[in-house]
Formats: structure tokens, C-alpha cells, sequence
């Protein structure tokens, strides 16, 4: 068959490849300036690093973040609590789920309230869900950023039945804003917990295989064993959480050490690095999908019945509609919360939730009503991010690629 | 639950002017400006507060006085307790407080932030920029003053400003914000109609 493409001629690509003749006695070269994004592939989002380059070797590397800021906190102070969930979908958007559960837990130590097992049941659950999703996204596009196509398109297929359920719990596959200020925004629906279960099974076989695509793949060790290189202080120093602090040797699971939710009842291990380096960080990310799995599958065991919102919160959690409908003081009642919104004490209170990109931190300043004075979010991204400058220095181009995907952040939450 | 209740004990009795703050959740300081640093390397050095989890500032009200506070929360990993710092900045034209970058190098970008949202000056920050928003942003967006809707500003590009006549204009609001007020809930101030955002694409922004 005749193609209909012309090859260049061999002698044309050696002579592109040969380097022009360096002048006599001039090795030394000349410092570059080289801008990595804002829509770099690599950049996951809109990233920028302005980087220094003597030949391959960075130099220096200042990100440039902030080109997603929407204003999230001012916004915040301008609408009741349960009118912030859907933007709390927006700043993790890969894990929307345990962000509603964060903000909802947040402010619900502000009221002092304790929603019910089933409510924390389900929390637990569908954060842990969140966590393997945002966790194979990262793995597949950690994959691509090194040259491993395959692991993606294995990820996505799995995100998809991961989003299908979600869709079928929440009605939305993506933004779910699930929660409510002390409950959540419906019960799961009939035999849903089942369908998690199911997933879970099957879901295990193929996780080993997408594991076994990277973890002993010659290319894939090259790219990320001994580069990008965190060591245990300085991931200490840089308040770096979730995988990236435990991939430096660091055992801080907020989810073990300071429980939330019913995490205690739970068992499961907190995988934690030995060097510190991009592999490590894929080690703990893969390890920590078979705990969540492990926590999914024992939650469901044990799933209790009851209420699935703070039913003695009157002033916090609107009644089901079809008392609204009917009795006078639960329409009064629910005319009151969508208004005013969920009525909260004054005080202040800090609340941080393991995420699948680390610690996403609620700081409330509340001087009563419905509407925060100030609240104050802590993108477990934007601190993972701040080390760039640090570790970057010493690594090739390519190895900035490694390291960024082995950060795993996501910039709706740096930059909020 | 808490960091063991020696740690604000000792603190107190080491910097007299260190107060006990009220909180719902973790143990809490007030600290002036001047022992600030101080307190912030006794917890590190001495407590275990190793992790600086956060640092943001607020902004306590337009009328009030001190108006701009840094908060700061820090994390003990060996126990898993926090503690808040809390540093109330002495002037309200010139906000100020020292930098606690030579503690918690991650404490450069937070400083940053709060210095983009709220206008408050870190003393020795090695690299005191804008982090979010662009270098020449006039205004500080975090401050009670600062309206949701945004002020005219130009654009961070004056070329391609000039090129397409745009600037970075206030959102249109169209009737809202449809918020309560936070406290003294009245339905004519929360009524948005007649609040100032009430201008709308059609209707000009009263000057």
C-alpha cells in the first residue's frame, strides 16, 4: 500500500540532530529562564512555574499559583453555611464528597453537634469512595506525566462505575454537594450500600493490575526512584499532609490520630515511605486505596439503621418535606433555615479532615446566625505545593514533570 | 482532645502578656506582637508543635480597633493536638507582625496570602509578593470594606488592556447577595434590594 506520507530524508535527521560546533574554549553556558505553563500538560490545571535553567538542571523554580482564585472566602462570608456546600465541591473537585464532609463536620463543632451513626456511616463511606477516585486519577495522570499511558484508561474505567454510584446516591457525578449542616442531603437509596460492596470486590483484582503496570515497571522506577527527594523535616517544615507527608516517613493520618466521624471503629493501616521520594508517594497513594476499600467494606458490614440527620436539631437541619407540607411549626421551621440559614453560636473552631490530597482545614469565626464572619479554608494543595521551590532545585526538566505528579494537588483548592 | 493543659500554663507564665483566648474546639492564645515570635519558637522548640498547619489573618470589622488579627494553628504530630495563636496587629493603617518564615519555611506562602487578602505586613518575609492575585492589584479583597461585587481595576496586562478596552469590572450581582446579615437578622438589611449591590447589567452602579 502506497502511504502518503513523506519521510525525511535520512541525512535531514542527523542533521537536526547535531548539535552546532561550540565556539573554542566557551563551555560554560548561559542561565535560562523557562516558563512551565499555565496550561502545560504536566501542570494538571493552570500552574505556572517560572523556572531558572542551567542546561537541563533547574536552578531555581518560583510557582506562579493563583490563576483559578474565585474569591472562595469572601463568598463564604456572604451565605449561610449550607449555601457554601456546593463551592466546597470546587475546591478539591476531584474529591467533592469529603470536602462537603469536612465543611458539613466543621460546622457542626461550631453547634456542638452530633449527627447519628447512620449519618457518619454514610460520611465515611462516601469520603472514602472520594479518596480511591481522586486517588486513580492521580495515578493515571502521575502515569501519563512519566510515559505510562495504560494505567489511565485502567483508572478512568474504574472511576466510572465510582461515578455512576455517586450519581445514583447524590444525582451528580461530579459536584455532589451531598451534605447538609448536620446530616446529609438524602439517605442512601435502596440497595445502593450493596452496589458499593459489589464494586469493592470487584474492584480489588483490578487494582493489583494497575499497581502491577507501574510498581515493577522499568521505565516508571527510572522517572520517580531517588528524584524528588522530600525529606522528613523539610516535609515537616513545608506543612506538607496526607500521602506526600507519610511518603517522607511521617505517620500523620488525621483519620487515625484525631478520629472524626466514627473513623475509630475502623480498622486499617496508615502506609507510610522510607525516602521520601516521587515512588514512595506512589506506593502510599496505591497502599491507600486497599485501606479504603478495607474501611468501605466494614463500614457497609456494620451500616446502622436510625436517623440519617440530627433530628433534634430544629434550628440547624430543615424537617423532611412531606412534614413541611403538612404540620405548620416544621414549615415555619424549614422557613426559617432556608433563610436565615442553620443557626450557629459564636465562637471559633479550626476543623481538619484527612483528604485524598491531604489536610483540608474549615477555620470558622462565628458571631452567631446563619452566616460565618469569616471562614477560612486551608487547601491541603496549596501547602503541598509551597515545597516546589525547594525540591525542584537540582532536578532535571523532566524530573519537575515526576515531581509534580507525584504531588498530586489539584489547583481548585490551592488557589480557591 | 487537647494539648496537656501545662503547655498554656507554662506560656503564661513565661510571657506575662500572653492571654488565654476563648475557643470551641482547641486551646488558644492571644499574643502581642512582640512576643509573638517568642511564644511561636517556644511551641515549636518546646511543645511539639512542630507542624504549622495554618496561617490566615481576619479582619474584626471596619469600626473596630485592633481591626487585623493572624491566626495561626499549630499541629503537634507526636500527639495530634493543635493549639491557635491568635496576634492582634497594633496599627490599623499599617498592619504588621513578624514573619514566621525563619520557624516554618511553609509559612511563606500563607504570609503571602494574607498579605494579598488583608493588607497585613509581615517584618522580615524574605519575598512579601502577591500570591493570588497579580502584583498590581490595588486593593486588599479580604477586608469588610471591600465589596463582594469587586472595584474597577485594571487589568494586570496593560497591552492586552489597552488592545481590547477591558478592565477586571464588578461582577454583575443581579439582586443579590441573597444573604442574612450575620447578626442583628433584619429583612430590610438583608433585603438585597436595598443594599448597595443593587445595581444590576441594565441598571448603573451608583457612584
Amino acid at each position: 500500500m502506497a502511504s502518503e506520507y513523506s519521510f525525511p530524508e535520512a541525512g535531514a535527521r542527523v542533521a537536526r540532530a547535531t548539535a552546532p560546533e561550540a565556539p573554542k574554549g566557551e563551555f560554560e553556558t548561559e542561565k535560562m529562564s523557562l516558563s512551565m505553563g499555565p496550561s502545560h500538560p504536566s501542570t494538571h490545571g493552570v500552574l505556572r512555574i517560572q523556572m531558572e535553567l542551567d542546561g537541563e538542571t533547574v536552578t531555581r523554580a518560583d510557582p506562579v499559583v493563583g490563576y483559578l482564585h474565585r474569591g472562595d472566602e469572601k463568598i463564604a462570608e456572604n451565605m449561610t453555611y449550607n449555601q457554601f456546600v456546593p463551592y466546597t465541591d470546587r475546591l478539591d473537585y476531584l474529591a467533592p464528597l469529603a470536602n462537603n464532609m469536612a465543611h458539613a463536620i466543621a460546622v457542626e463543632r461550631l453547634a456542638k453537634l452530633d449527627v447519628p451513626p447512620r449519618c457518619q456511616s454514610i460520611r465515611v463511606i462516601t469520603a472514602e469512595m472520594a479518596r480511591i477516585s481522586a486517588h486513580l486519577l492521580g495515578l493515571g495522570a502521575f502515569g501519563i506525566d512519566v510515559g505510562a499511558w495504560t494505567v489511565f484508561l485502567y483508572t478512568f474505567n474504574e472511576r466510572e462505575k465510582l461515578y455512576k454510584l455517586f450519581e445514583e446516591l447524590t444525582g451528580a457525578r461530579f459536584t455532589t454537594s451531598y451534605t447538609r449542616i448536620g446530616g446529609v442531603a438524602r439517605d442512601v437509596p435502596e440497595g445502593w450500600t450493596g452496589r458499593v460492596d459489589a464494586f469493592c470486590d470487584q474492584f480489588l483484582p483490578i487494582l493489583e493490575e494497575i499497581l502491577n503496570l507501574l510498581t515493577r515497571n522499568k521505565i516508571f522506577m527510572d522517572r520517580t526512584v531517588d528524584v524528588g527527594v522530600i525529606s522528613r523535616q523539610d516535609a515537616i517544615a513545608y506543612g506538607l499532609t496526607g500521602p506526600n507527608l507519610r511518603g517522607s516517613g511521617v505517620a500523620l493520618d488525621l483519620r487515625k490520630d484525631r478520629p472524626y466521624s466514627g473513623y475509630e471503629q475502623y480498622e486499617f493501616d496508615v502506609p507510610v515511605g522510607t525516602k521520601g521520594d516521587c515512588y514512595d508517594r506512589y506506593l502510599v497513594r496505591g497502599e491507600e486505596m486497599r485501606q479504603s476499600v478495607r474501611i468501605i467494606k466494614q463500614a457497609i458490614a456494620k451500616f446502622p439503621d436510625g436517623p440519617w440527620y440530627a433530628t433534634e436539631a430544629k434550628r440547624i437541619f430543615a424537617p423532611p418535606k412531606d412534614r413541611i407540607l403538612t404540620s405548620m411549626e416544621e414549615l415555619i421551621q424549614n422557613f426559617m433555615i432556608v433563610t436565615e440559614g442553620p443557626q450557629m453560636p459564636a465562637g471559633e473552631v479550626y476543623f481538619e479532615a484527612e483528604n485524598p490530597k491531604g489536610a483540608l482545614g474549615f477555620y470558622i469565626i462565628s458571631r452567631g446566625g446563619g452566616v460565618p464572619w469569616r471562614l477560612r479554608i486551608r487547601g491541603p494543595s496549596f501547602c503541598n505545593l509551597s515545597v516546589l521551590p525547594k525540591v525542584c532545585v537540582g532536578a532535571l526538566v523532566s524530573d519537575v514533570v515526576s515531581i509534580l505528579g507525584s504531588l498530586d494537588f489539584v489547583m481548585g483548592e490551592c488557589d480557591r | 482532645m487537647s494539648a496537656p493543659a501545662d503547655t498554656l500554663a507554662v506560656l503564661k507564665a513565661r510571657f506575662p502578656r500572653v492571654a488565654e483566648r476563648a475557643s470551641l474546639d482547641h486551646p488558644a492564645l492571644d499574643v502581642p506582637t512582640t512576643d509573638l515570635f517568642a511564644v511561636l519558637r517556644a511551641l515549636r522548640d518546646d511543645h511539639d508543635f512542630d507542624l504549622l498547619s495554618d496561617l490566615t489573618a481576619f479582619d474584626a470589622g471596619v469600626d473596630v480597633s485592633p481591626r487585623f488579627h493572624v491566626v495561626y494553628h499549630l499541629l503537634a504530630i507526636r500527639r495530634a493536638a493543635y493549639v491557635r495563636v491568635v496576634v492582634a496587629c497594633e496599627s490599623n493603617d499599617s498592619p504588621e507582625v513578624p514573619s514566621a518564615v525563619p520557624l516554618w519555611p511553609g509559612a511563606n506562602w500563607h504570609e503571602r496570602e494574607a498579605f494579598d487578602m488583608f493588607g497585613v505586613r509581615f517584618a522580615g518575609h524574605p519575598d512579601l509578593r502577591r500570591i493570588l492575585m497579580w502584583d498590581e492589584y490595588p486593593h486588599f479583597p479580604l477586608r469588610k470594606e471591600f465589596p463582594l461585587a469587586g472595584i474597577d481595576a485594571p487589568l494586570p496586562d496593560a497591552e492586552v488592556a489597552a488592545e481590547s478596552g477591558s478592565r477586571a469590572a464588578p461582577a454583575p450581582m443581579a439582586g443579590g447577595p441573597f444573604v442574612a446579615t450575620p447578626v442583628d437578622f433584619n429583612l430590610t438589611e438583608s433585603e438585597p434590594r436595598a443594599k448597595d449591590e443593587s445595581w444590576t447589567e441594565k441598571k448603573e452602579k451608583p457612584d
